[in-house]
C-alpha cells in the first residue's frame, strides 16, 4: 500500500521562485524513506505541502489513499509532523503542549493525558513535564516535537532535519527510537543533512535539487551507482610527493597523508601492492566522505546550472 | 473528523486560550480593573458630582454601562489580536494547521477565548462599579445579548487585525489609532443629545455608539439610538465578519505560503 503519493506537484511562491517543478514520488507503507537535497532544493516545501502548511500550485497529494484536496481531515489525521524549527509556545508547559496537540486531533482529555505521558516517558521528558518549553535544552525541545507529533498515533511520521544541532549521543538514541517506531510499522519520511543518518536508517531515498527529483531509488541501488570511492591513507613514513599508482588518481594531502580515488572496477589490494612496491607503509585508512555523501555531491553537482553532464 | 472530535478540538482551543489570559492575569485582568476604578473615582465621583444629571441619571450611573462596554470591547479585541498574532510569530499556529481541525473550529475557538476575556473583564468592572453606584438591569436579556454580540464582533475584528499583521507594531496601530478614538467618542461619557446636530450626525457613523447605547438601554432603560435596529445591525455585521474571517482562514491569508 502507498503511504504517500505525490503526483505532478508544483509550487511557485508569490515572489516568483519556482520551488517544485512537477515532482512525483511514492512512499510505501512501512518504509523508512529519506528525502535529501541541498539547502533550498525544495525538501521543506514538499513537506510543507504534505503537512498543509504550504499551499500547492498544482498536482495532487494522497495519504494512504486519502486526497489532501477532497479528504483533508482524514489525510491529516494519519500524518505526524516534526518541523525543522521549534514551533511551540515557549511559555507553555511541556505536558500542556502535548495534551493540547492531542486535543486538536479530537482526542478526549483523559486519553490525551495518557498518550502524552506515554510519549513523554518514551522520549525521556516526563521529568520535565511541568517545565515551560523555553527552559528545555535544544535536544529536549526536539524530542518534545517528536512526542507532540506522535501523540495522536499517526501512521506516517515526517521529520524535517530532526537531528540538526543535536549532540552525537542524543542523535544515536533518536536513531534507535525512530528505528523502533519503524519496526512497529510506522512509515517514516526523513529529511536530513547528515547523509550517514540517511544511509544507516533509510531503505529508500529520493534526492531533490532545484525543485526536481534527480534520484529516487532504494539505498542499495543508489550506492551501486557510485563509480569512484575516495580513501584517505595515513602513512608510516613521510613522503615528499604523491606516488604514481597505475590505475588510480593519487593526491598528497600532507607529507604523511594520501588521498586515493579508487574506481569501482579496481581492487583495493592493488593500491596496497603498488604502495608496498614503493616501500610505502600504510598505518590506517578511512573513507574521505561517507559513500552516500560522495554520491550525493556528484548528483547535486551534476544538476548545478552550467555544469556539464558526465 | 466527527462532530464529537471537532467539539473536543474546540474545547481544547478554548481552554488553551482561557489558560493563556489567566496565566498572565497581571497583564490581562488587572490593568483594566485599575483603569476603570480610576475612571469611576475621577469621572464618577470627583468630576461627575459637579456635572449633574445626564439623561435623567446622575453622571456616575450614566457612564458605568459605557465603561463596562468599553472594557469588553478593548479586551475581547486585545485577546484575539495578541494571542493569534503570537501563535503566528512563534509558528505555533502550525500545531493547528497540521491537525484536522476545521477553519470554523479554529475561528470559533479564538472568538470564544476573546469573548471569555471580554466578559471576565466586564464582570470585574461591573463588580467594581457596584462599589460606586447601584446597578439593576432594566432589560437583562438585551444587556446580555448586546454584550455577547459586541464581544464576538470585536474578537473577530482582532482576528482580522492579527491575520494581516506582520509585526508587533501592526497589532498596536489599530487599537491605538482606531479602536480607542471610536470607543472614547462612542457615547461612553456623554449623551448624543448634548452634541450639536452636525456632531450628532457624525457620531451616528460610529458603530460603537450603537453598542454602548443598546447596552445602556439594557441597564438603565435609556438610549440615544433605536435599540432593535442597533441589535439587528450588530448581528448582521458580526455574521458578515465571521464569514470574512472564515474565508481568510480557508485561503490561508497571512498564515500559509
Amino acid at each position: 500500500m502507498t503511504a504517500l503519493s505525490i503526483r505532478h506537484l508544483s509550487k511557485t511562491y508569490a515572489n516568483g521562485v519556482e520551488a517544485l517543478k512537477d515532482i512525483s514520488l511514492d512512499v510505501r507503507k512501512g518504509e523508512f524513506f529519506a528525502l535529501l537535497g541541498p539547502n533550498g532544493a525544495g525538501k521543506s516545501t514538499t513537506i510543507g505541502i504534505v503537512s498543509s502548511l504550504v499551499n500547492k500550485s498544482g498536482g495532487e497529494v494522497t495519504v494512504f489513499g486519502h486526497s489532501l484536496d477532497t479528504e483533508r481531515g482524514k489525510a491529516k489525521r494519519l500524518i505526524g509532523v516534526v518541523p525543522q524549527e521549534f514551533n511551540f509556545n515557549q511559555f507553555e508547559k511541556v505536558f500542556d503542549i502535548v495534551v493540547t496537540q492531542a486535543g486538536f486531533y479530537g482526542i478526549p482529555a483523559g486519553q490525551a493525558r495518557q498518550q502524552a505521558e506515554k510519549y513523554l516517558r518514551k522520549l525521556g521528558l516526563w521529568d520535565k513535564r511541568d517545565s515551560a518549553a523555553r527552559q528545555l535544552s535544544g535536544g529536549m525541545k526536539r524530542r518534545l516535537m517528536i512526542a507532540r507529533a506522535l501523540v495522536h498515533e499517526p501512521e506516517l511520521l515526517i521529520l524535517d532535519e530532526p537531528t540538526a544541532g543535536v549532540d552525537i549521543e542524543l542523535r544515536r538514541s533518536m536513531w534507535d527510537f525512530l528505528t523502533e517506531l519503524n519496526g512497529l510499522g510506522k512509515t517514516i519520511i526523513l529529511t536530513t543533512h547528515y547523509l550517514e543518518e540517511a544511509e544507516s536508517l533509510c531503505r529508500r531515498i529520493a534526492i531533490i535539487d532545484h525543485g526536481v527529483i534527480v534520484e529516487n531509488t532504494d539505498m542499495k541501488s543508489l550506492l551501486e551507482k557510485l563509480q569512484v570511492e575516495t580513501f584517505i591513507l595515513d602513512l608510516a613514513e613521510p613522503v615528499t610527493e604523491a606516488p604514481a599508482l597505475n590505475g588510480f588518481e593519487v593526491r598528497l594531502r600532507d607529507e604523511r597523508t594520501l588521498e586515493v580515488a579508487v574506481p569501482k572496477s579496481e581492487a583495493l589490494n592493488n593500491v596496497f601492492q603498488q604502495l608496498a612496491a614503493k616501500d610505502i607503509s600504510v598505518m590506517s585508512m578511512r573513507n574521505k566522505a561517507n559513500r552516500l555523501e560522495e554520491l550525493f555531491l556528484r548528483l547535486v553537482e551534476r544538476n548545478l546550472p552550467g555544469e556539464s553532464q558526465p | 473528523m466527527s462532530l464529537h472530535q471537532q467539539w473536543v478540538a474546540f474545547l481544547t482551543l478554548v481552554v488553551k486560550e482561557i489558560r493563556r489570559f489567566l496565566r498572565i492575569w497581571p497583564q490581562t485582568l488587572l490593568p483594566p480593573a485599575i483603569t476603570m476604578a480610576l475612571y469611576f473615582v475621577i469621572f464618577g465621583n470627583l468630576i461627575g458630582s459637579r456635572i449633574g444629571e445626564v439623561g435623567g441619571f446622575d453622571y456616575m450611573q450614566y457612564i458605568v454601562p459605557g465603561l463596562i462596554m468599553m472594557s469588553v470591547i478593548q479586551n475581547s479585541y486585545g485577546n484575539v489580536v495578541s494571542s493569534f498574532y503570537g501563535t503566528k510569530f512563534q509558528h505555533s499556529i502550525e500545531e493547528m494547521l497540521v491537525s484536522p481541525m476545521s477553519s470554523v473550529v479554529i475561528l470559533s475557538g479564538y472568538v470564544a477565548g476573546g469573548v471569555a476575556r471580554g466578559l471576565a473583564v466586564g464582570f470585574i468592572v461591573t463588580c467594581l462599579a457596584l462599589f460606586f453606584t447601584d446597578l439593576r438591569p432594566e432589560h437583562a436579556w438585551i444587556t446580555l445579548l448586546v454584550v455577547l454580540l459586541t464581544a464576538i464582533l470585536f474578537s473577530l475584528a482582532g482576528f482580522i487585525n492579527a491575520v494581516f499583521a506582520n509585526s508587533f507594531d501592526d497589532i498596536s496601530i489599530i487599537p491605538t489609532f482606531v479602536l480607542t478614538p471610536l470607543t472614547y467618542l462612542g457615547g461612553v461619557f456623554y449623551s448624543l443629545d448634548q452634541l450639536s446636530e452636525f456632531w450628532r450626525g457624525v457620531s451616528l457613523l460610529n458603530p460603537v455608539v450603537y453598542m454602548v447605547n443598546t447596552f445602556r438601554y439594557g441597564i438603565l432603560g435609556v438610549s440615544d439610538v433605536n435599540v432593535a435596529a442597533s441589535l439587528g445591525a450588530v448581528f448582521v455585521i458580526t455574521a458578515g465578519m465571521f464569514c470574512f474571517c472564515l474565508w481568510l482562514l480557508h485561503r490561508g491569508t497571512g498564515i500559509r505560503h
